[in-house]
C-alpha cells in the first residue's frame, strides 16, 4: 500500500516536485556535499607554515602529501582518544535513554491538557545560552570535588543532550494504545511483563532515533570537555579543534574529520541493520 | 451452581448509573449475549466482568468465589475487544501464544496449540504473518483464537463484528456459532445490532439505561416481549395504544382510538379500564382483498399506502380507516398470492386474536 501510495505521489507532476525539492537540494550540495570535499582534499595536503595550507601554485610535490595519515595510524594515543569517545558516548546514550525512559512515560500518561506544559519544560534549557548552563555545572561540581574528571564530562554530555533523548521517546510513547495494555493484563501479564512484552519493544524506534540524536552529537562535542574535563579526558571533538584553531595543522584536522565521519557512518549502518531486524510490526506505532 | 453470577451490580459515573441494580446468572457453556442500544451500559458491565473495573455496589461471583479485588490478569476470563488490540510487534502465531506464556505452558504444549487454534479459525498458512499484514476478517480471527487458546472459564466479546462490513459480518456469525459449540467455552457477547443477538445467542439480557429490561430465549424475547422497550427494540413491531374495555370473557376486549374495537390474549390480573399498548409483529398481520371473506374477528379495512419491495417480502404499510397505519409484512411466494397489492389498493387487514401481546403502561 505505501509503495502504491509512494507510485501515486511521484507521478503528480515532476515540476511541482522539483519546486520543492529542489532549493534543500541546491542548499546540501552547496553547503554540505562541497566543504567535505574540501575538507577531504584538505586532509591529503601539506599544512602551511603559519596555519592554513601550503598554496597549489608551489606545485604538486610540495602542495599534497599522506603526512596526516601516516601521523595518525604512527602514534596509538590517536586510536585509544577515539575508543574514549566512543566509551562516552556509549556511555552518554545509555544514561540518556535509562533517564529519559521515565520521564517520556510519565509525560505521556499525564492528561492531554498538561502534556504541552511538561514538553515545554523538558525544552526550556534551550532557551539560556549552552555556554552559561555548562559554566552552571562547573559551580556545581566544583566544590563537590568533581570537577575536572570523567564523571563531570559525562554528567555535562548527559545533562546537555537528555531533550534530544526524551522528545523522540515521548512522540512514540504518546502514540501506543491503551488498549494493547489492557489486551496484555487481559490474557495474564502482570505490569512488569506488559511493559517488557508490549510497551518497551513498541518504543525501540524511539529509542533508536534517540540514540542518534545523542549519540552522534556526543562524539563531536568539544565544549564540555574541554570546560568539564581535566587534562586526560580529551575527546575527538576537542582534538580536532585543537588542530584547526590551536596547533593550526588543518590536514590532520581534516584527516581526524574523516575518522570521525566515517566511525560515525559505521555504527549508523551497524544500527540501522540491527534495527530493521528488530523492528517488524513497530511501524504501527513509530 | 451458575458458572458467573451477577448479583445486584451497579456502577454509577458522576451521578449517572451506567449499571443499575443488575442481577443476572450466566450457566456455563452459554452463548449469553447483552444486547441494548448505545449507552445503556453493556460495555461498563463487560468490563466489570473482565475486572477492569469494580461495581460500586453489589458483587460478582466465579464459579462461586467472589471476584472482587482480584486483578484482571488473575481472572480466568479472556475479552475480545472490538479493536482487536492485537500485538502489532508480534507475529500471529507470537500473539496467540501470549496468553499460554502467560501461564508458563511448555514450550511443546503451546507450539502444539497455537497449531490447533490456527486451524480452528482457519488460518493455518498465517502464523508468521504480521497483524499489519491481515485483512479485518482475520484479524477478527486472530482475535478470537488469542481469546480461546488458553481455554478461559469465560470469553468476553464486546461488539466484535462491529468493524466488519454486512457479508463478512454474516461469515462471522456463523463461525462464531460453530466455535462456541466446538471449544465449549462460555461466551458472553456484547452487541447493538437485535438480529445479530437473535441468531447467536442461547439467551439475550436486552438492557436499557443501564437496566435488564428482560433475560430470555431469543424466541421468547421475539414472540413475547415484556415491555414496550423489549418489543421496539427488537424486531420491527406494530404498537397500538389501547385501553382495555372487557377482561372477563377468556379474552381481552381493547379498544384503540384510531382503529376501534378488537380481542387479544388475556393475561393474568389485566382488568377493565387499564391502558397499555399491544404489540404486533408485522409477518403476523394478514392482508387480503377487501370484501374477501376472512374467518378473523380482528378485522379492518382500509387503503395501502406505501409498499416497500424486499425481494422475498414485502412491506406494506396500510392506512386504516379508522386512521391508524398499520405495518403488514408478507411472503411473496406465498401458495395462492396471485398478485402483489399497489399504493392505493383498497384492501382488509386481519389478524388472530392471539397474534399480538398486551404490554401494560
Ligand atoms: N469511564 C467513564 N467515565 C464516565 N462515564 C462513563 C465511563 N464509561 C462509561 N460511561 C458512561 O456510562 C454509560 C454506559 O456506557 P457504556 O460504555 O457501558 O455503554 P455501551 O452500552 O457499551 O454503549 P455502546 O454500545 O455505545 O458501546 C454511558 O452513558 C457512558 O457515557
Ligand atoms: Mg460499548
Amino acid at each position: 500500500m505505501d509503495e502504491r501510495r509512494e507510485a501515486r505521489e511521484s507521478g503528480s507532476g515532476g515540476w511541482t516536485r522539483w519546486a520543492v525539492a529542489g532549493p534543500p537540494t541546491v542548499f546540501l550540495l552547496a553547503f554540505f556535499l562541497v566543504p567535505a570535499f574540501i575538507v577531504v582534499a584538505a586532509s591529503f595536503r601539506e599544512p602551511g607554515e603559519f596555519g592554513g595550507l601550503v598554496p597549489l601554485a608551489a606545485g604538486w610535490r610540495a602542495a599534497f602529501s599522506m603526512e596526516a595519515y601516516r601521523f595518525l595510524s604512527g602514534d596509538l594515543v590517536y586510536a585509544q582518544i577515539f575508543a574514549s569517545s566512543f566509551a562516552v558516548a556509549f556511555a552518554t546514550t545509555l544514561i540518556c535513554v535509562v533517564l529519559a525512559y521515565p520521564l517520556a512515560w510519565l509525560i505521556a500518561r499525564s492528561p492531554r491538557r498538561r502534556r504541552d506544559l511538561l514538553v515545554l519544560l523538558v525544552i526550556l534549557p534551550f532557551a539560556s545560552n549552552f555556554l552559561v548552563r555548562i559554566y552552571a555545572w562547573i559551580m556545581l561540581l566544583g566544590p563537590a570535588n568533581l570537577l575536572y574528571t570523567p564523571f563531570a564530562v559525562i554528567a555535562g554530555m548527559v545533562y546537555v543532550h537528555l531533550p534530544f533523548m526524551v522528545l523522540p521517546l515521548y512522540t512514540n510513547l504518546e502514540k501506543h494504545d491503551p488498549a494493547l495494555l489492557e489486551a496484555a493484563q487481559d490474557l495474564g501479564a502482570n505490569a512488569w511483563t506488559r511493559f517488557w512484552r508490549v510497551t518497551f519493544p513498541l518504543s525501540l524506534p524511539g529509542i533508536y532515533s534517540g540514540s542518534a540524536l545523542v549519540f552522534i552529537p556526543v562524539l563531536g562535542m568539544f565544549a564540555v570537555p574541554e570546560l568539564l574535563g581535566g587534562t586526560g579526558d580529551i575527546l575527538i571533538g576537542n582534538l580536532i579543534k585543537e588542530q584547526f584553531l590551536d596547533n593550526r595543522d588543518w590536514p590532520l584536522g581534516s584527516a581526524l574529520s574523516i575518522g570521525l565521519t566515517i566511525a560515525v557512518l559505521a555504527c549508523a549502518g551497524i544500527a540501522a541493520a540491527g534495527a530493521r531486524r528488530g523492528l517488524q510490526g513497530t511501524e504501527a506505532v513509530s | 451452581m451458575a458458572l458467573l453470577e451477577i448479583r445486584e451490580v451497579t456502577r454509577r459515573f458522576g451521578g449517572l448509573a451506567a449499571v443499575d441494580r443488575v442481577s443476572l446468572a450466566i450457566e456455563a457453556g452459554e452463548f449469553f449475549t447483552l444486547l441494548g442500544p448505545s449507552g445503556c451500559g453493556k460495555t461498563t458491565l463487560l468490563r466489570m466482568i473482565a475486572g477492569f473495573d469494580e461495581p460500586d455496589e453489589g458483587e460478582l461471583f466465579l464459579d462461586g468465589k467472589s471476584l472482587s479485588g482480584i486483578a484482571p490478569e488473575k481472572r480466568p476470563v479472556h475479552t475480545v475487544f472490538q479493536s482487536y488490540a492485537l500485538f502489532p510487534h508480534m507475529t500471529v502465531a507470537g500473539n496467540i501464544a501470549f496468553p499460554l506464556e502467560m501461564a508458563n505452558r511448555p514450550r511443546e504444549e503451546i507450539a502444539r496449540r497455537v497449531r490447533e487454534t490456527l486451524a480452528l479459525v482457519h488460518l493455518d498458512e498465517k502464523g508468521q504473518a504480521y497483524p499489519h499484514e491481515l485483512s479485518g476478517g482475520q484479524k477478527q480471527r486472530v482475535a478470537l483464537a488469542r481469546g480461546l487458546v488458553n481455554k478461559p472459564r469465560l470469553l468476553l466479546l464486546d461488539e466484535p463484528l462491529g468493524a466488519l462490513d454486512a457479508k463478512l459480518r454474516e461469515e462471522m456469525q456463523v463461525e462464531l456459532i460453530n466455535l462456541q459449540r466446538d471449544v465449549g467455552v462460555t461466551f458472553v457477547f456484547v452487541t447493538h445490532a437485535q438480529q445479530e443477538a437473535l441468531a447467536l445467542s442461547h439467551r439475550i439480557a436486552v438492557m436499557n439505561m443501564g437496566r435488564v429490561e428482560q433475560l430470555d430465549t431469543p424466541d421468547r424475547l421475539y414472540t413475547a416481549p415484556s415491555s414496550r422497550f423489549v418489543a421496539d427494540f427488537i424486531g420491527k413491531i406494530n404498537l397500538i395504544e389501547v385501553e382495555v374495555i372487557d377482561a372477563s370473557h377468556g379474552h381481552l376486549g381493547l379498544r384503540a382510538a384510531a382503529l376501534g374495537e378488537f380481542a387479544a390474549e388475556p393475561v393474568p390480573g389485566v382488568k377493565a379500564g387499564e391502558r397499555g399498548a399491544l404489540a404486533l409483529r408485522p409477518e403476523l398481520v394478514r392482508v387480503t382483498e377487501r370484501l374477501e371473506s376472512v374467518d378473523l374477528r380482528n378485522r379492518f379495512t382500509g387503503r395501502v399506502k406505501e409498499l416497500l419491495y424486499l425481494g422475498d417480502v414485502t412491506l406494506y404499510k396500510v392506512q386504516l380507516d379508522g386512521g391508524f397505519v398499520i405495518e403488514a409484512l408478507l411472503t411473496n411466494a406465498a401458495p395462492g398470492r396471485a398478485r402483489l397489492f399497489k399504493a392505493g389498493d383498497s384492501v382488509t387487514v386481519a389478524w388472530r386474536h392471539d397474534a399480538g401481546v398486551f404490554l401494560r403502561g
